[in-house]
C-alpha cells in the first residue's frame, strides 16, 4: 500500500489501511501484481483504460469490433460463469478476466433478481426487419463521382441509428428497428464534408452527423416522420491529429478521432488535453463539441468549452470559423457557443484546435470513506473553496460495490470519495495532505490509493454493467444534473424518493435501485448523478414504466432547482423541457440561429428545437 | 332527470367513514396510574435524528434564515449585530417548548381523572390512529384539529399518548403563557407559545418560522396547530388562518423535504364546556382573560355531564399531491432559500385553497348528534312562534311527537347529504329525543308534553358584562344567550346543508325561477356570505351543481335546462332550508340598514360592533327584528368584512383610528338584493 503519510494521525491511518487490505479483497486481484498501484510516475497507461497499443482506428464496419445491441466491444462483457460467478471477459481493461464473487449477491439482494430468470437478447441483428432504404438516386450519382466512400448495408446503418437509451438498446435486443438512416457516408476529411454538405443542399436530403454513438438523449435517432433520404454521416475516418503547437500549447486535430486515440497519440509527443468524459473510448471530439462535453478531470483542465480554442463547421451556408486563434476574444457573442451544443443541427464539426498540456509530472489516487453523504458533499465543498483546480473528485454514494464495511461506519450509509491528484510531484504530495485534512474535518478517513484508483476505473466499465442487468430482467440507466451547493442533499434525497414512489405506483413489483453521486464540483454547485434500476419481472412494458418514471425524476430535478442537463444534452429526450429551461426568448433566439443557418433543415435530426 | 348524469358528484351518501373506539372504557376499568406510567416508545420519523431542546435551539440560531434577517435588522435598526442574536435568542427562549415525559405523564393522570368525571366516552377512530402512526413514519407530520374548546389540544396530546403515537408541539396563543405554573406546564408537555400578532416584526417572524420549520424537517415532531386561528364561539368553523400553514408548507415548497403529510382532525363535543361562555363573548361579554384562579373556578363545570366526544383523524393530506400543478416549485430557483420572500401570488392562492380545503374536511367528519338536529328545529320554532306572536300563549313549543317525527324527518334529510350523524338506530326515536333533550336541560324547557326554547327565565344570573339597567333589554340579552347557544349547536350542522339552502335562498330572492337568475342569486349569496361560512374561493360553480345535485336527487327540485323548479314534496325542505338562512340574511340586511341609516360620519373600526348592537337592540325591542340571533359580534364582524371586501364600506386609517366610510348606495342595493327587492345583476353592477 502506498504512502499515504500526510495528514491526520498516521496511526489511524494504519489501521485503515489494514483494514482496507482485508476489503481490497473483494474485488479479486490477479496474480501479476499489476494490481499493485503506488504514486506512479506518470506513464501513457496511469489511469486510462488499456488502450491497445497498435494505432488502430475506428472501422468503418464498427460491429466487428463493437457491440450492435450493447455497450462497448464485443470482446468485454459481464457475465456469470458456471459457477454462477460473475467475470468480466476479454483483455482489454483491468478488470478483464477477473471473478467478482461479490457482483452475484448484490445483484441478486439489490434488484430481487435471479440468475434462473434470464433475458437474452436476439443474438444477430434482424436484416429482414430493416426497412429497405429511400434514395435519392441524384444525390447517389453525384455522391459516388466524389469518391467518397459510403454504404447501404442493413448493418451499417442499424448502427448509426442509436445511441445508447435504455429503450435504444432494449429495443434492439428484442431484434426491433424503427427508422434507420438510408446510408451512411464516412468522409475522411474537412473538404469531404463541404462536399456531402453541399450536395445534400443540392438534393434535399437530411443529414445526420455520427461521431462516436455515444449519446444518451435518443439525439441519433431518426426522426420518423422524416421522408428525405436521411444520410448519416459517420466522421470516424475523419481522426488525425493535423499539428502540434508547442509554442502556444495547441493542437489542431479532426473532429472525428475519439477521446482514447487522441490522448494516445498525444501522449506519444508527451503531452495531454486532460479531457476525459466517462465515454473517452468511444465518443468523439466533433460529439464533445457538439454536446458541451465534460470530462472528470475538469476541475484541473477545465470543460469542453474552456479547451477549445478554434472551431470550424460546415454548415449549409458554408464554412462557421474565426479568423484567427487569439485566446479569448471581445467580438461579441462567441460563435463558438452557437456551435458548441448545437447537437448536430447546424452542421458538421470538422476540425478543431483544442488547448494541450504537458502529460503531468506525477498522479496519484487516493480515496476517502465518510461516514455518510451528507458529510461527503460538504466535504467536497470545502476541498473547493479551499483548493481549487487540483483535485478531480467523486463522491460516491453507497459502493457497496467495492467497499462494505468500515470500522465504525454505517456500511448502509458509508460513502467514498475518490481523488485524483496530478501535477508536479511536490505539489501533488501538498494538495493531497490539505484535502486528507480538510476531510478528517468532516469525518472522512483516507481509504487508500487502491480504492480511488478502482473508483476510477469502474466509472469506464459501468456501462458494461447494464448490459448484464438487461440478461436477467433489470433495466437502469444514469441521467444527470448541475446544481448549487445549497440543494444537492435536498435534490438527491427527493428525487431517489420520487423514483422509488414513482416505481411502487407504476406496479413495479421489485424495490428498485435509486442512488445518486456527485462527480464533478464547480465554485458554485457540482453535478449530480442519479443510477437508476428496477427489476422488471411482471410489467408488460418495462420500457414505458422507465421512461415514465425518468420523466417524473426530471420533473423533481428541475422542480428542486437542477438544470436540464450538466453534459449528456438535450436530443430529443429532454426538448420539452427547452422552453421552460432557457425562456421563450432564449428559444426564439436559437430558433433564428437554426432558421438561418439551415433553413432547409438538411440537418434534421431536430435535436433541441 | 337528467341533470344527475351531468353533474358528476359521489354521492354523499356512500361516504366511507371509520368505526370509533372508546377510549375511556379501558380507563374505567384499570389504574390510572399505572396508565400514566406505560412504558411510551412512539414511532418516529424515519429520517429523524433525535436531538435535545438545546440542539434544537441552537439549529435555529444558527440557521442560514436567522442569520440574514438578524444582518437586515441589525442594518435597519443600526442596532450591532450581537445584539439582535440576543433579541433573537431571548425570543426563542420565550417561545420554544421544553417537552418532559414526567410532565406529559402528569397531564396523562389528571386528564384521566377529568375526563372521566365530564365525559361519558371519547370515541376515536382507531384507523385514523393507525393511518397517523403510518404517516409519522414516512414524512414531517402536520396536525390540524378543528377549534371549539380548550379542551382541544390537552385532549389531542392525550389521545395521542394513549395510542403510544409521537406527541405534537403546538403553537398555542401567548395567553396561555400568563398562566403561572399551568403555562409553564403545557410547556412542558409540548405546547410552545406565539404572541397573539406581531404582524410588523421581522425577527420575531423569523424566529417563530425557522424554529416550526427546524421541528418539521427534521421530523422531531409532528406539528399541531389550529387552522382557525382561535376557537370557534360559535361552532361554525372559521375562514382559516394562513400564516402557520404557509410556514409548513414552505420546506416542501423549497425541496427541503419530499413531502410533508397534514392530518386534519375533527374534534366534535356533544356538549361543549364553554356552551354559555362563548355566547356571553359574543354578546359583548370580554374574553376573560386565561388564569390559573379561573380554570379552578370552572371547577363547577366539574360536576356536570357533558355527554360525548367524538375524535375523527383524518386522511392524511400529502402537500406534494395538493401541490401537484398548482405550483411550480421552479419558481424558488433564482433566490437562495433563507431569503425571506413574500409568497407569490400562486404560492398564495395555492396555500389559501388548500387551508379551505383542510377546513372543509375537518367539518365533514364532525360527528353530529342528534341534539343538533333538535337544536335546529327548535330554533326554526322559537322564530316561528315569534313571527306568529304566540310566544306566551300556550301552543308555544312543539309536541315531542311532533318534534320526534320532525328530527326523524331531518336525521334522514342528513343522511341523504352525507352527515356524519350519530344517530342511535338501536335506540327507539322517542328516547333518542328525551335523552338529548335531558343532557341539554338548561338549554330547552318542557312543559305539558311541548319543548321550547328556554328563553323567558334565562340560565343563570345574568354575568358582569350584560348591562344592568332597562329591564327589557337585559331579557333580551339573556334570551340572547340560550338563542347563541342553540344556534351553536345548530351550526355543527351548517356545513352539512350549507349550500342546498343557500340554492333555496337563492331561489327565494330570485324573480324568477330562470336557471340563470337562481344561479346570479346563488352567486350574489355566496359572494356575500364567504366570510360566514366555509366556500372555497373561485367554487361558485361546484357549490351550484352540488346543491343542485343534492336537491334533485332528494325530489325537492326538478332542473330543466332552462328553469329550476320546486316540486311539491320539496316545500318542506325548502322551507326548513330557507329558515335556516333567514337569521343570516336577516342580520347581513339590518347592518346595511343600520350603515345607511344610523352609521355617523365618525364611526371607526372599534365603534362599529357596539353602534350596530345598540341599533339592534332597539330594533328588536321594538318588533321590527325577530331574530336575536343578529346580536352575535361574530355574524357583524363577518358582514363588515364581507362588506369591506365588495367595497361597500372603505377603511380610512387615521391618525390613531381607522374610520370606516360607506358608499351608501351601494350598502343600499345590496340590503335591497338581500331582501329579495332588487334583481340581482343589479347588485352585480353595485359591485363594480
Amino acid at each position: 500500500m502506498a504512502s499515504n503519510s500526510s495528514g491526520g494521525s498516521s496511526d489511524r491511518q494504519r489501521i485503515a489501511q489494514q483494514r482496507l487490505s482485508i476489503i481490497a479483497g473483494h474485488l479479486q486481484r490477479p496474480e501479476d501484481g499489476e494490481w499493485a498501484i503506488g504514486a506512479e510516475e506518470c506513464k501513457a497507461q496511469g489511469s486510462k483504460p488499456n488502450v491497445s497499443s497498435k494505432g488502430r482506428t475506428v472501422p468503418r464496419r464498427r460491429q466487428e469490433i463493437m457491440k450492435w445491441n450493447g455497450w462497448g466491444y464485443v470482446d468485454s462483457k459481464f457475465q456469470f460463469n458456471k459457477k454462477g460467478q460473475a467475470e468480466f471477459t476479454g483483455k482489454r481493461y483491468r478488470l478483464s478476466g477477473m471473478v467478482m464473487p461479490a457482483l452475484k449477491e448484490w445483484f441478486e439482494s439489490t434488484f430481487g433478481a435471479s440468475l434462473q430468470h434470464k433475458t437474452p437478447a436476439s443474438a444477430i441483428p434482424n436484416s429482414s426487419a430493416v426497412q429497405p432504404p429511400i434514395l435519392n438516386e441524384a444525390f447517389v450519382e453525384d455522391l459516388k463521382s466524389t469518391g467518397i466512400p459510403f454504404s447501404q448495408d442493413a448493418e451499417d446503418r442499424v448502427f448509426r441509428a442509436h445511441g445508447h437509451c435504455l429503450h435504444e438498446i432494449f429495443a434492439l435486443r428484442e431484434g426491433k428497428v424503427g427508422r434507420v438512416p438510408d446510408m451512411v457516408v464516412w468522409p475522411s476529411n474537412h473538404n469531404d464534408v463541404v462536399k456531402i454538405v453541399e450536395l445534400a443542399c443540392k438534393h434535399n436530403v437530411c443529414l445526420i452527423p455520427y461521431g462516436g454513438g455515444t449519446s444518451v438523449s435518443s439525439a441519433l435517432e431518426c426522426p420518423p416522420e422524416e421522408t428525405r433520404t436521411i444520410v448519416s454521416v459517420d466522421t470516424s475516418q475523419m481522426n488525425r491529429i493535423l499539428w502540434i503547437d508547442e509554442k502556444n500549447l495547441t493542437a489542431h486535430v479532426e473532429a472525428g478521432i475519439v477521446g482514447q486515440e487522441l490522448e494516445r497519440l498525444l501522449n506519444e509527443s508527451g503531452y495531454c488535453t486532460g479531457h476525459e468524459p466517462d465515454s473517452m473510448e468511444f465518443s468523439s471530439l466533433g460529439g464533445w463539441v457538439a454536446t458541451r462535453a465534460s470530462g472528470m478531470k475538469k476541475n484541473i483542465y477545465g470543460n469542453i468549452e474552456d479547451l477549445v480554442v478554434h472551431i470550424r463547421m460546415v454548415t449549409p451556408q458554408g464554412v462557421i470559423e474565426k479568423s484567427c486563434q487569439g485566446p479569448r476574444m471581445s467580438t461579441g457573442p462567441d460563435i463558438h457557443h452557437f456551435i458548441l451544443g448545437s447537437e448536430g443541427t447546424l452542421g458538421v464539426v470538422t476540425e478543431v484546435t483544442m488547448k494541450i498540456r504537458p502529460m503531468p509530472e506525477y498522479q496519484k489516487y487516493g480515496s476517502v470513506v465518510f461516514p455518510n453523504f451528507e458529510q461527503g458533499v460538504a466535504c467536497l465543498r470545502e476541498v473547493l473553496t479551499l483548493i481549487t483546480n487540483v483535485f478531480a473528485g467523486h463522491a460516491l454514494k453507497p459502493q457497496k460495490f467495492y467497499i462494505t464495511k468500515f470500522k465504525g461506519f454505517d456500511p448502509n450509509r458509508l460513502c467514498v470519495a475518490t481523488l485524483l491528484f496530478e501535477g508536479d510531484r511536490e505539489r501533488v504530495l501538498q494538495h493531497e495532505k490539505q484535502v486528507y485534512d480538510i476531510a478528517a474535518k468532516f469525518g472522512g478517513l483516507a481509504a487508500g490509493e487502491d480504492n480511488g484508483q478502482r473508483g476510477y476505473m469502474l466509472t469506464f466499465v459501468i456501462a458494461y454493467l447494464r448490459d448484464l442487468g438487461m440478461d436477467y430482467y433489470v433495466i437502469g440507466e444514469s441521467f444527470e444534473t448541475s446544481v448549487p451547493w445549497d440543494r444537492v442533499l435536498d435534490i438527491c434525497r427527493n428525487v431517489k424518493e420520487r423514483i422509488i414512489r414513482e416505481c411502487k405506483e407504476r406496479g413495479v413489483q421489485f424495490p428498485p435501485l435509486s442512488t445518486c453521486r456527485v462527480t464533478q464540483t464547480y465554485d458554485a454547485g457540482a453535478c449530480v448523478y442519479f443510477y437508476f434500476a428496477f427489476n422488471y419481472r411482471g410489467l408488460s412494458d418495462p420500457v414505458h414504466v422507465y421512461e415514465q418514471v425518468e420523466h417524473a425524476a426530471r420533473d423533481e430535478i428541475l422542480a428542486n432547482g437542477g438544470s436540464l442537463s450538466h453534459h449528456h444534452g438535450v436530443g430529443k429526450l429532454r426538448k420539452e423541457w427547452m422552453r421552460e429551461t432557457v425562456s421563450r426568448v432564449g428559444m426564439g433566439m436559437l430558433k433564428s440561429v437554426k432558421d438561418y443557418v439551415d433553413p432547409g433543415n438538411i440537418f434534421g435530426n431536430r435535436n433541441l428545437l | 332527470m337528467a341533470s344527475e348524469a351531468v353533474y358528476s358528484h359521489r354521492d354523499p351518501m356512500l361516504k366511507k367513514r371509520d368505526d370509533f373506539e372508546d377510549i375511556l372504557e379501558e380507563r374505567r376499568n384499570c389504574s390510572d396510574l399505572r396508565y400514566a406510567l406505560k412504558c411510551y416508545t412512539p414511532v418516529v420519523y424515519k429520517g429523524l435524528t433525535p436531538c435535545k431542546a438545546g440542539v434544537l435551539k441552537n439549529m435555529v440560531l444558527q440557521s442560514d434564515q436567522l442569520h440574514y434577517v438578524i444582518n437586515q435588522v441589525s442594518k435597519e435598526t443600526g442596532k450591532a449585530p450581537e445584539d439582535v442574536q440576543e433579541e433573537a435568542s431571548a425570543i426563542l427562549e420565550e417561545m420554544a417548548h421544553r417537552m418532559q415525559l414526567s410532565t406529559v405523564r402528569f397531564f396523562a393522570f389528571t386528564l384521566c381523572k377529568v375526563f372521566k368525571t365530564l365525559f361519558r366516552s371519547i370515541c376515536v377512530n382507531e384507523e385514523g390512529i393507525q393511518r397517523l402512526q403510518q404517516a409519522i413514519q414516512e414524512h414531517p407530520v402536520v396536525l390540524l384539529p378543528s377549534h371549539r374548546s380548550y379542551m382541544d389540544f390537552l385532549l389531542m396530546s392525550y389521545i395521542l399518548f394513549t395510542y403510544d403515537l409521537a406527541l405534537p408541539v403546538i403553537a398555542a396563543g401567548m395567553d396561555f403563557m400568563g398562566m403561572k405554573i399551568v403555562g409553564e406546564m403545557l410547556r412542558m408537555s409540548g405546547a410552545f407559545f406565539i404572541r397573539r400578532s406581531f404582524g410588523g416584526d421581522k425577527l420575531y417572524w423569523a424566529v417563530f418560522s425557522e424554529y416550526v420549520k427546524t421541528i418539521l424537517k427534521n421530523g422531531l415532531a409532528p406539528v399541531e396547530f389550529f387552522l382557525e386561528g382561535t376557537r370557534s364561539r360559535t361552532a361554525k368553523s372559521l375562514t382559516p388562518k394562513l400564516g402557520l400553514l404557509n410556514i409548513v408548507m414552505d420546506p416542501f415548497l423549497k425541496g427541503e423535504v419530499f413531502d410533508i403529510n397534514v392530518v386534519p382532525v375533527s374534534i366534535s363535543y356533544e356538549r361543549i364546556l364553554e356552551e354559555t361562555l362563548y355566547a356571553r363573548e359574543l354578546l359583548g361579554v370580554p374574553k376573560p382573560k386565561e388564569s390559573t384562579s379561573g380554570l379552578f373556578k370552572a371547577r363547577r363545570v366539574l360536576s356536570e355531564d357533558y355527554g360525548s366526544i367524538h375524535v375523527y383523524f383524518g386522511q392524511p393530506v400529502s402537500v406534494r399531491s395538493l401541490a401537484e400543478g398548482r405550483v411550480n416549485r421552479c419558481q424558488f430557483n433564482l433566490t437562495p432559500r433563507h431569503i425571506p420572500k413574500r409568497p407569490s401570488d400562486d404560492v398564495h392562492s395555492f396555500v389559501n385553497a388548500a387551508a379551505y380545503r383542510l377546513v372543509r374536511a375537518q367539518e365533514e367528519n364532525m360527528v353530529l348528534k342528534p341534539w343538533v338536529l333538535l337544536a335546529s328545529l327548535l330554533l326554526q320554532n322559537h322564530h316561528q312562534d315569534l313571527d306568529q306572536d304566540r310566544a306566551a300563549g300556550p301552543e308555544r313549543g312543539m309536541g315531542l311527537d311532533e318534534l320526534t317525527e320532525e328530527a326523524l324527518w331531518l336525521r334522514d334529510v342528513c343522511r341523504q347529504y352525507g352527515a356524519f350523524l350519530h344517530w342511535p338506530d338501536h335506540v327507539p326515536p322517542s328516547e333518542v329525543v328525551s335523552s338529548s333533550l335531558d343532557l341539554h336541560r338548561g338549554l330547552v324547557r318542557i312543559s305539558e308534553g311541548r319543548v321550547r326554547l328556554a328563553v323567558e327565565h334565562a340560565a343563570g344570573p345574568s354575568g358582569p358584562g350584560v348591562h344592568p339597567g332597562a329591564g327589557p333589554e337585559e331579557q333580551l340579552l339573556n334570551q340572547a344567550v340560550v338563542v347563541l347557544s342553540c344556534a351553536s349547536y345548530r351550526n355543527q350542522a351548517l356545513h352539512v346543508f350549507l349550500r342546498p339552502a343557500l340554492l333555496a335562498s337563492a331561489m327565494h330572492i330570485a324573480t324568477s325561477s330562470n336557471k340563470q337568475e337562481v344561479f346570479n342569486s346563488f352567486s350574489f349569496l355566496r359572494n356575500m356570505f364567504s366570510n360566514e361560512f366555509i366556500l372555497c374561493p373561485g367554487a361558485t360553480m361546484q357549490d351550484f351543481e352540488e346543491a343542485c345535485f343534492l336537491l334533485v336527487k332528494t325530489g325537492v327540485l326538478q332542473i330543466t335546462e332552462q328553469e329550476v323548479l320546486s316540486t311539491h314534496r320539496g316545500h318542506r325542505t325548502l322551507a326548513f332550508l330557507t329558515r335556516m338562512m333567514d337569521p343570516f340574511l336577516q342580520g347581513y340586511q339590518v347592518i346595511c340598514m343600520f350603515l345607511c341609516e344610523e352609521a355617523s360620519e365618525a364611526l371607526t373600526e372599534k365603534t362599529f360592533i357596539p353602534a350596530v348592537r345598540g341599533f339592534m337592540v332597539k330594533q328588536l325591542l321594538s318588533g321590527r327584528l325577530r331574530y336575536t340571533e343578529v346580536l352575535s359580534s361574530d355574524l357583524q364582524k363577518n358582514a363588515l368584512a364581507a362588506l369591506l371586501r365588495l367595497g361597500a364600506v372603505l377603511k380610512t386609517k387615521g391618525a390613531d383610528q381607522t374610520t370606516l366610510k360607506v358608499n351608501r348606495v351601494m350598502v343600499n342595493s345590496l340590503e335591497d338584493t338581500l331582501g329579495g327587492k332588487l334583481p340581482t345583476q343589479k347588485a352585480a353592477v353595485a359591485r363594480l
